[in-house]
């Protein structure tokens, strides 16, 4: 059974057809990207699988299980985690308690009044960011960071619910070239040591290349490839969408 | 009624419509464009009413409508110069706050200028009388009102979309940023828009005046049946409070002709309350616009400091050793309304809900407590203790509808709710007393001297304080706080956003109840006001001059607040103005609160 | 900061306590002044005119009058503050004031907590005597019940069998409105009542109440609006022909706190209860009148001779009593006569109400001002309801 299993999802807005019929599966273990010209329906798609939109129809199955009408929230329960194209963060905190609010919530004592949460995991949440490379920087306000450390913030939160699907929306956009690298080298060993699905986009090609085992291309909404890398990038649709509007 | 009856009243709707279109589209458009919720401009109404009222003595009625509305322009033109420009940057509540403060500066004004007696201004010459429909009286001049609001709606809707003017007005109200970025000059645009709402604003009040008289009290009730229509319509959208304003002015007209009166008491927050429930933008309204970047910045809420709060304490208990009896009893309302500032505060701050209507929570608490003393024969220390329980249960019931939103409609919202809770237990004659209130709610014997109702009200109010602060510390209020710096994050870390905002209304109405509850116990007597809006206004005033980002900001504001209120009545003949120059002092100089 | 400002709220809450106690009588008066300028405004002028003359003749018991005036907030729970602070802080003997009636009960209230006495000036309300009355409290101004009983032989006398009622939608409107309807079928039994309106205090939609009414088709009207409501509904009224077709009766219409707005749109042949200044000409009237327009260069409302007698029925009062004590000054008020410019009063001891009355007649337009014609004085001892009724309805 596949982490991830979408069958024929569409979405429009008033007369855009965003999403049109589109199904995929991820295994998990494995690294997919998702990618696409802007506008092609990547970062709607991502929004279908969480639950931020509602698809108009079409079917969501997490491990089997369907999640179509969950809200966020409920998805998220279900094991899924996932990292914004602008990263959201909580300004008002510091990295640690990023990270101590999301295993708060994992933990399900987002209704205790009792001790202080600056006290709470505080040695879980200061290992899911050394996972990162964040440890250094815990106590800093997350206001003040650079963009390249709050998109590891982000995947430090987003792991600490132990996701089986990990949705990375534009994980290295912003990073220098080192750093993305070494960004998805994480996300990759993440992916095989604990068997989370992970399913990215991303416009640098050189990261989907390297790092994806399976690539799905959209375009206008609409699967128009899928499969390994180099089936992808020998696709004569696929060179004309890309080169086409190049 | 019968066929004609309803043909005169839908026509007295259409008058009232209009009369509610040409304020409340000023209101939307300056809203539109600078995201400003101008108090004021129920002031800018009242002031073009009184000047119209005198120039029509030496200039005659026609000649003074128009003038007075530019002079209206020319005064909103000096308050966008001078005072508005100088907060753009600040949080939008204390650009709330600085006009806020601009209502008592300008109802003073009127005061010293035109004195206390109510104007009525002079019939429209030419339009004087009445005509003959259906075999009734019309007068002339509310036939020319009916045409007048589709006329400035037409003429507005025509700036805005065939000038450039009117394309960079859209612009703004869509997206400040692309605006900005597309070169529109936002300085001028800005002033111009203030001054074109302030126009209408004066436009609508001089044009009123063969209708009502001036008088002090129009400018809070233009003010608040702006916002309605505005908030119902969908902030910044004109066709929407065209659309509102008829909505509202019917059924105002027809609850009259029906023989519902009474209900006019209310009418068009029930009216407000239902349509946010089902279009929680508007009638024609859309989601406003997120601000981009890594969620709204919030800075960090500092840690509690529960030092504070005990050498606060220890500093309160040995008062009564050495202070007069009266500063006891201005103590004790001090600590109430810090109790219920605080717990205001628990929304405003960590919860990112500003609410428009605490009060409803305080009058709450305040009623039952006088009820089950009163009615139930309870003992008082058990109505002391219960009657927070049905403000919490009040906050829950009103909130469950509240988070559905967010943003200023949440605020209008709880605004709308507390003016109904108000309406009923102002019209509820046999509960709750009518609008004379209850009357003999006094503490128990052992607690009815000064002393020993203020050690009570310390204990009680600085122990609901530590307690909030607490709270705000616990997983809970990290949480709360989660979904106010970025829900969609917060949503995506599985919290049910709404789910906590909703617990947290629960809680604020459970500590203002506290409050309302002492209050009651302290003044022996409740009335209606203790849910008005002024009350909430005062709560408002309070969170935002201590400052919101602050834990101890409400408790310092309280004090302020309610002892310059005490201070000033005493001393200064126009004390209201004097507070609202304090504030606009204090805005400017602190913009993010005083006790920052 | 936040501990400097603490320390100096402290501070002057503190120091501003400690003012001493002079020799003088303390009055401790509080109203509305900001939340009803144009009614009270004159009622100030009133009192100061009395305390210059009091203490012009050697002032009460061999001591000069003092009185501490403030700004009560215009809402119940500051006004309770407020007089707090009279009590404490300035000691003062006596309260007197008030003008809305919610204000003026719970400083009743308070003051029967805190056991001193209070004259309530203004405010109208039944309950401030009756239901709600205490041994502390006494009321200057006839009530709504007795304007109501004044105005009702004239209503009865009209002979008009389909009334319609306008009030504000709150207590004064609430009560004016019921002891209408009592009264008038007690005096004029087959009376029908065809139409009620209640539109909020202030904010009348005049066009769409009066609309409403003509639809009813009364042959008279009771009204108990004023104010702004009242200036809308005449205008209103008269355009739409509302008062061809129906005579009206309107409560307080007369004040001319209410008329003088009106001028040259004062409706005629309304009878009103309320106070025509120019033509009282009885010498006790005639010797107030001259000493106010000399002293304020302005004329007397209704809101100055309220004013007037409070403080001269405070003085009064601590003169019989010829102590402080507040025990002793219920019993020297309780039964006390006195000269009002309205004639002599009595202090009842049944309810602590004056017998205070109001002038009661028609409107009518003199050189584009309103005044009232036909008026006679009515007595407020009168217009009572039975001393059995009151002491029922008084608890105590």
């Amino acid at each position: 059974m596949s982490a991830l299993e979408v069958r024929g999802l569409s979405k429009a807005y008033g007369g855009v057809q965003a999403v049109r019929d589109v199904s995929f599966s991820v295994d998990a273990g494995e690294v997919v990207a998702l990618i696409g010209p802007n506008g092609a329906g990547k970062t709607t798609c991502f929004n279908l699988l969480n639950g931020q939109l509602r698809p108009d129809s079409g079917e969501i199955a997490l491990a089997g299980r369907s999640v179509v009408g969950l809200r966020p929230h409920q998805v998220w329960r279900l094991g899924v985690g996932r990292t914004f194209q602008v990263t959201a963060t909580f300004s008002s905190m510091t990295v640690r308690e990023n990270v101590q609010v999301a295993l708060l919530s994992h933990h399900r004592k987002l209704f205790s009044l009792g001790k202080p949460a600056g006290r709470f995991q505080v040695e879980e949440a200061d290992a899911l960011l050394a996972r990162v490379g964040m440890q250094q920087q815990a106590a800093r306000p997350c206001a003040v960071l650079a963009y390249g450390d709050l998109k590891r913030v982000e995947l430090a939160v987003a792991l600490a619910n132990r996701p089986r699907l990990l949705l990375m929306d534009e994980p290295t956009a912003g990073m220098a070239s080192d750093e993305r690298q070494a960004l998805m080298q994480l996300a990759a060993a993440l992916a095989r040591s604990e068997r989370i699905a992970v399913l990215f986009t991303e416009h640098d090609m050189e990261v989907v290349f390297n790092f994806a085992s399976r690539i799905i291309v959209l375009h206008g909404g609409e699967v128009i490839a899928a499969g390994a890398p180099d089936e992808v990038r020998a696709n004569p649709r696929v060179r004309e969408v890309y080169l086409g509007n190049a | 009624m019968s066929g004609s009856a309803v043909l005169l009243q839908f026509l007295n709707g259409l008058a009232g419509a209009s009369s509610l279109f040409l304020v409340a589209a000023g209101l939307s458009l300056i809203f539109g464009v600078s995201r400003i919720v101008n108090f004021a401009h129920g002031s800018l109404y009242m002031l073009g009413m009184y000047l119209a009222v005198s120039l029509s003595g030496t200039l005659g009625f026609w000649l003074s409508v128009p003038l007075a509305a530019a002079l209206v322009a020319a005064a909103g033109l000096v308050i966008e110069t001078t005072l508005l420009r100088r907060i753009y940057k600040a949080p939008e509540l204390l650009q709330l706050l600085a006009t806020f403060a601009l209502v008592l500066i300008i109802r003073d004004a009127a005061l010293w200028a035109w004195g206390p007696e109510d104007r009525l201004g002079p019939r429209a010459p030419g339009l004087a009388g009445a005509v003959a429909i259906a075999g009734r009286q019309f007068p002339q001049y509310d036939l020319l009102l009916i045409c007048l609001g589709p006329a400035v709606f037409i003429a507005l809707y025509l700036l805005l979309s065939r000038t450039r003017w009117g394309t960079r007005v859209r612009a703004a109200s869509q997206d400040r940023e692309m605006a900005a970025a597309l070169g529109v000059n936002e300085r001028r645009l800005f002033t111009a828009v203030f001054a074109l709402g302030a126009l209408l604003a004066g436009f609508g009040g001089a044009s009123a005046i063969p209708r009502e008289p001036a008088s002090l009290q129009i400018d809070l009730a233009v003010m608040s049946d702006a916002f309605v229509v505005v908030v119902v319509g969908g902030l910044g959208s004109i066709p929407g409070a065209f659309l509102a304003a008829l909505l509202i002015g019917e059924v105002k007209a027809f609850c009259i002709g029906l023989g519902y009166s009474e209900l006019t008491l209310a009418i068009e927050f029930i009216v407000m309350a239902v349509v946010l429930v089902f279009r929680p933008w508007g009638l024609l309204g859309r989601p406003l616009a997120e601000t981009r970047g890594p969620g709204t910045l919030q800075p960090p809420l500092p840690a509690p400091s529960f030092l504070l709060l005990g050498g606060l304490a220890v500093l309160l208990a040995i008062v009564p050793v050495f202070a007069g009896p009266y500063t006891i009893v201005l103590l004790t309302d001090i600590l109430v309304f810090a109790l219920f500032a605080a717990s205001l505060h628990l929304l405003m701050g960590p919860g990112g809900m500003p609410s428009f209507g605490h009060a409803a929570y305080f009058g709450l608490g305040a009623y039952t407590a006088g009820l089950l003393l009163l009615r139930a024969h309870l003992p008082m220390e058990l109505s002391l203790a219960l009657a927070p329980l049905a403000a919490a249960l009040g906050a829950l019931v009103f909130g469950w509808f509240c988070v559905q939103l967010s943003g200023v409609y949440l605020a209008m919202l709880t605004l709308a709710f507390a003016q109904i809770a108000w309406s009923v237990a102002f019209q509820w004659d046999r509960l709750t007393g009518g609008s004379n209130g209850l009357i003999g709610v006094w503490p128990a014997p052992w607690l009815s001297s000064k002393q020993a109702y203020y050690y009570l009200t310390l204990v009680l109010c600085l122990g609901a304080v530590a307690l909030l602060w607490r709270l705000i510390d616990s997983p809970f209020g990290y949480a709360l706080r989660a979904g106010r710096d970025s829900p969609l994050r917060a949503a995506a870390i599985g919290i049910d956003v709404r789910a906590q905002q909703w617990a947290a209304f629960g809680i604020a109405g459970l500590f203002a109840g506290v409050a309302g509850a002492l209050y009651a116990f302290s003044k022996g007597s409740i009335s209606p006001e203790t849910l008005s809006v002024p009350r909430s206004v005062d709560g408002l005033v309070m969170v935002l001059l201590g400052g919101v980002q602050t834990l101890s900001g409400p408790l310092w504001g309280a004090a302020l607040f309610t002892w310059l209120e005490d201070s000033l009545s005493r001393g200064v003949e126009y004390w209201r103005a004097a507070i609202g120059a304090v504030i606009l002092v204090l805005v400017i100089a602190f913009p993010r609160g005083i006790f920052k | 900061m936040s501990c400097k400002v603490l320390i100096y709220c402290l501070f002057i809450a503190v120091s501003s306590d400690a003012f001493g106690q002079g020799q003088s009588i303390k009055i401790g008066e509080l109203n509305s002044y900001k939340v009803f300028p144009a009614f009270l405004e004159p009622y100030r002028k009133g009192w100061q005119l009395a305390l210059e003359e009091i203490n012009r003749s050697g002032g009460v018991l061999g001591r000069q009058v003092e009185v501490v005036s403030r700004d009560d907030g215009g809402t119940p729970g500051d006004a309770v503050r407020v007089a707090e602070e009279l009590i404490s802080r300035e000691k003062a003997d006596v309260l007197m004031g008030t003008f809305a009636s919610n204000v003026g009960l719970a400083v009743a209230n308070l003051a029967n907590q805190r056991k001193i006495l209070f004259l309530a000036a203004e405010p109208l309300t039944d309950k401030i005597v009756w239901e709600n009355g205490n041994r502390y409290t006494f009321r200057l101004r006839p009530s709504t019940y007795m304007q109501v009983a004044m105005l009702v032989p004239e209503a009865a006398r009209l002979n008009k069998k389909r009334w319609a009622i306008v009030i504000p939608n709150y207590e004064y409107g609430q009560s004016a409105a019921a002891s209408f309807r009592k009264l008038l079928t007690w005096a004029q039994p087959g009376v029908e009542f065809v139409a009620e309106q209640a539109p909020p205090l202030g904010r009348i939609d005049a066009g769409a109440v009066v609309q409403a009414l003509l639809e009813a088709r009364p042959e008279a009207i009771f009204s108990a609006l004023f104010a702004v409501d009242l200036q809308k509904f005449v205008r209103e009224g008269s355009t739409r022909g509302l008062f061809k077709s129906a005579a009206v009766v309107n409560l307080l219409g007369g004040e001319p706190e209410y008329l003088d707005p009106l001028k040259d749109e004062t409706p005629e042949g309304w009878w009103v209860t309320g106070y025509p200044w120019r033509e009282i000409n009885t010498p006790e009237h005639r010797k107030f009148r001259d000493a106010y327009q000399k002293r304020w260069n302005d004329y007397p409302r209704l809101g100055s001779v309220v004013g007037y007698c409070a403080l001269y029925a405070v003085a009064n009062g601590i003169r019989k009593a010829g102590s402080l004590e507040a025990d002793k000054l219920i019993a020297a008020l309780e039964g006390l006569q006195m000269e009002t410019p309205f004639g002599g009063i009595l202090w009842r001891p049944l309810d602590h109400q004056s017998t205070m009355g109001a002038y009661v007649g028609q409107l009518a337009k003199q050189g584009g001002q309103g005044v009232m014609i036909n008026w006679h004085y009515a007595d407020g001892a009168k217009h009572q309801p039975s001393d059995q009724e009151v002491r029922a309805l008084r608890k105590e």
